[in-house]
């Protein structure tokens, strides 16, 4: 058989959502949304190389209020992928891959991701004083 | 159904060829993110609407370049695996191979050019 006419992976809108269903797609969503995340990283380190100014506009677009929501969704990505790809690496080890865990860690990862960006915007904020 | 091209037959490649070297590396590739991606969001807190002078001063102290540059090598090497997986999931033909290999292109020249803006910066900035 030629490579070429292999079955894709299922595609997600023939399921049912289910709570295990959503929060994998999403750890993929996040995952995705993070390496695009890696765009402004790398304009952020390199700007620097082209002087003050270079810096102090991406800086300042980062410091906008566009820049500020796109951190905020890059924070909450961040933990969230962090959370469930912990909660991965447990399964890996043979911990929790039952259903009624799977359930349950699941809430508690998505309440940790939403906890640990709050607590990270009120610092951020405080710190930079607004 | 056979799964298996037929030169991946002739090679006697399965999944447990090249995958499991990725899927490992994912794994461990995950295990260091935790800690570093931590240190990342406190470093990136610390350095909020700083100016260049500032951010040079903060690069130039070892640790700090240190703890970025294996962030860096890090996130995108494990970016690097993650996009594959994803993008073998999704697209076939020659889609598939054009996306690969801007998306590969692409992460691997964002990556390199964090590192030399690290080093740069930290030791001439
Ligand atoms: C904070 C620490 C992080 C942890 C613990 C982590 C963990 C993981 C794990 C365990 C997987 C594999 C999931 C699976 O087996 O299906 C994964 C996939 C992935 N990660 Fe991460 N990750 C982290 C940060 C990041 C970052 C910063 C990026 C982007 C720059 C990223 C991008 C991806 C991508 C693109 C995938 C593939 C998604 C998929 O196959 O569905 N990860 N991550």
């Amino acid at each position: 058989m030629a490579s070429g006419n292999r079955p894709l992976s299922p595609h997600v809108q023939v399921y049912r959502p289910q709570i295990t269903s959503v929060l994998s797609i999403l750890h993929r969503a996040t995952g995705v949304f993070l390496t695009i995340g890696t765009l402004f990283l790398t304009w952020w380190l390199v700007s620097g190389l082209y002087g003050p100014e270079a810096f102090d506009t991406a800086q300042g677009f980062l410091g906008s209020w566009f820049g500020h929501l796109m951190l905020w969704g890059f924070t909450f990505s961040l933990f969230y992928h962090l959370g469930n790809g912990v909660r991965h690496l447990l399964w890996d080890f043979g911990w929790g891959f039952e259903l009624p865990q799977l359930r349950q860690s699941g809430m508690v990862m998505v309440g940790f991701a939403v906890v640990l960006t709050l607590i990270t915007l009120i610092s951020a904020y405080a710190s930079a004083g607004g | 159904m056979e799964m298996r091209s037929s030169l991946g037959r002739a090679r006697g490649l399965g999944t447990a060829n090249e995958g499991v070297h990725h899927w490992w590396a994912q794994k461990v590739t995950a295990i260091a993110l935790v800690p570093l991606c931590i240190w990342f969001v406190f470093a990136v807190i610390s350095l909020m609407g700083a100016d260049l002078d500032t951010f040079e001063a903060w690069i130039s102290v070892f640790g700090n370049a240190l703890l970025m540059i294996l962030l860096v090598l890090v996130l995108f090497y494990h970016a690097y695996i993650g996009m594959q997986v994803v993008i073998e999931d999704y697209l076939q033909g020659a889609a598939r191979t054009a996306v690969m290999i801007a998306t590969k292109f692409a992460l691997f020249t964002l990556g390199v050019s964090c590192v030399i803006a690290v080093l740069w910066l930290g030791a001439w900035g």
